[in-house]
């Protein structure tokens, strides 16, 4: 049994992960670089470890000195959080070796899925529909542009070992192809160490639409049902819910079954999502997996009562799950915003001091903070400051209760996305649900620039 | 002569001229790095990089001069 987790991690989810441990009675460690000695999350755990600058090459990715950290403390666990180290496999690897439990799945499907190549050509051999593109690497700018002709523009490229957007363009022609080659080509070498690119067939008017998978070490792998995450920026998420306003119950059940199906084709272990995108007639592509917890995870815990860190841990010990498919059901309605330090016209970072921060205390509101009062923000790391997270007993009453919420929150010092998520709130497009990955893109910056 | 100037707070990533270099209208002058994006920062005018304000690493301000060009 898991006595005491290490949390390889930092702000709102290392915030989130040490409330779940405490809850369960598991010790919690925090490691921090020295650009978050006043974080929130490091007064909460129970011990805490400087790890070093705030460099993330020096500090949240330093799998030597985490390991050293977790020897000392005697942890017998560790955490990973999303971004960072959470989907490294040598990491996990590095972990095992130790005698810890890494809480996720194993290194073996993580890499398998950290390829987006590799795991396009997994999810086609467990019949799960993937959009229509190269299962290879493309060779040469000559070579894309002969396959996109084949396939027909507008074409997605994309890093295969790309993620938070990086490496990735849509183009229109041969010309822009060739120019986003290179240039991605060389971006995906320095962020990623692999600049392998891949082609997929753009498709319009889509929706981002993931699964939520939980599964054991016995063989059983369950979904909580869908996400909604099309509203982004910079290829980012910046709204979530869920259910899905858009989708039908057929829909749902279909796309529940083809995640569970994959899982179980992969052998999946832990909480993990798999992405799709969904079209106007509601056919749906595998788009990616991602093979730990989500920044979004909350809406689901909402809608579902389940705890998920909790589902992770008890896995983690081995632990057979006691969900019931059948009997699982969606209550009421839930909506996640981040609120990100930045420029909302121009998306542009914003660090600086947090003179003032109020968070709301309205209607059915769940905040995972990763700042407080007088804070400074960093330029080191995310924009994301803080989640809120409202629900409602349908999609209208979390609407309401969302704009009420941002209304009342108040933050001084830096800029924020608040302006652009009240924006977003009162847009008609938005109320009827018609959200596609374009929503930004259409409904609020074009308003922007003729206002 | 016209200031190039920071359009938003973060680390100098990369500078990718050096002083007494010419410069075109809309060239890159610095390349800056904030929470994991990199905005290139270029010149309006075109000239020659008469100062550098600025050098890899340094911290800056929205707003802050990073180089004149003259």
């Amino acid at each position: 049994m898991i006595k005491k987790v290490i949390i390889a991690n930092r702000g709102e989810i290392a915030a989130r992960i040490i409330r779940t441990c405490t809850k369960m009675g598991i010790q919690t460690v925090a490691v921090y670089s020295e650009a978050d000695q006043k974080a929130p999350f490091v007064a909460m755990a129970d011990e805490s470890f400087l790890l070093g600058p705030p460099r993330v090459n020096e500090s949240y990715l330093n799998i030597d000195k985490i390991l050293s950290i977790a020897k000392e403390c005697g942890a017998d666990a560790v955490h990973p959080g999303y971004g960072f180290l959470s989907e490294n496999g040598r990491f996990a690897e590095r972990c095992e070796a130790e005698g810890l439990t890494f809480i996720g799945p194993s290194s073996h499907v993580m890499d398998m899925m950290g390829s987006k190549i590799a795991a396009r050509n997994a999810m086609e051999k467990a019949n799960i529909p993937i959009v229509p593109g190269t299962n290879e690497a493309v060779a040469s700018a000559e070579a894309a542009v002969q396959i996109a002709n084949e396939i027909g523009y507008p074409i997605m490229l994309k890093a295969s070992a790309g993620g938070g957007g990086i490496g990735m363009q849509v183009v229109n022609n041969d010309e822009e192809l060739i120019k986003a080659f290179e240039s991605n080509t060389k971006r995906a070498q320095t962020f990623f160490g692999d600049g392998s690119m891949f082609l997929e067939k753009k498709i319009e008017g889509a929706r981002h639409i993931e699964i939520q998978l939980i599964a054991d070490h016995f063989g059983n792998v369950f979904h909580l049902f869908e996400r909604e995450c099309s509203i982004q920026r910079r290829n980012q998420k910046v709204l979530e819910e869920a259910p899905s306003p858009f989708i039908s119950e057929e829909t749902r059940k279909k796309m529940g079954e083809a995640a569970v199906n994959a899982a179980k084709a992969l052998k999946y272990t832990n909480a993990g999502t798999i992405e799709f995108l969904v079209d106007e007639n509601e056919n749906f592509y595998f788009l990616e997996m991602n093979t730990r917890i989500q920044v979004e995870h909350p809406v689901t815990e909402e809608i579902t009562g389940l705890d998920i860190v909790e589902l992770q841990l008890n896995i983690a010990n081995k632990k057979e799950l006691t969900i019931n498919q059948d009997t699982l059901s969606i209550n009421g309605h839930a909506i996640e915003v981040r609120i990100y330090a930045e420029d909302p016209k121009t998306f542009f970072p914003s660090p600086g001091h947090i003179s003032t921060y109020e968070e709301p205390k309205t209607n059915k509101v769940r905040l995972e903070t990763a700042v407080s009062n007088n804070y400074d923000v960093t330029p080191f790391y995310d924009p994301m400051i803080s989640k809120l997270i409202v629900s409602g007993e349908n999609r209208l009453e979390a609407i309401n209760n969302l704009k009420q919420a941002l209304l009342k929150f108040k933050i001084e010092g830096i800029k924020t996305n608040i302006p652009m998520l009240l924006k977003i709130v009162d847009n008609e497009e938005f109320m009827k649900g018609n959200t596609t990955t374009s929503f930004v893109q259409e409904h609020y910056l074009t308003e922007l620039h003729t206002n | 002569m016209t200031e190039v100037k920071a359009n938003m707070a973060g680390n100098v990533w990369k500078v990718v001229v050096k002083q007494g270099d010419s410069v075109e209208a809309d060239q890159d002058v610095v390349i800056l790095e904030s929470m994991k994006m990199e905005i290139p920062i270029a010149t309006e005018e075109a000239g020659t990089v008469k100062e550098l304000k600025v050098a890899e690493g340094d911290f800056v301000n929205e707003g802050d001069i990073i180089a004149i060009i003259d």
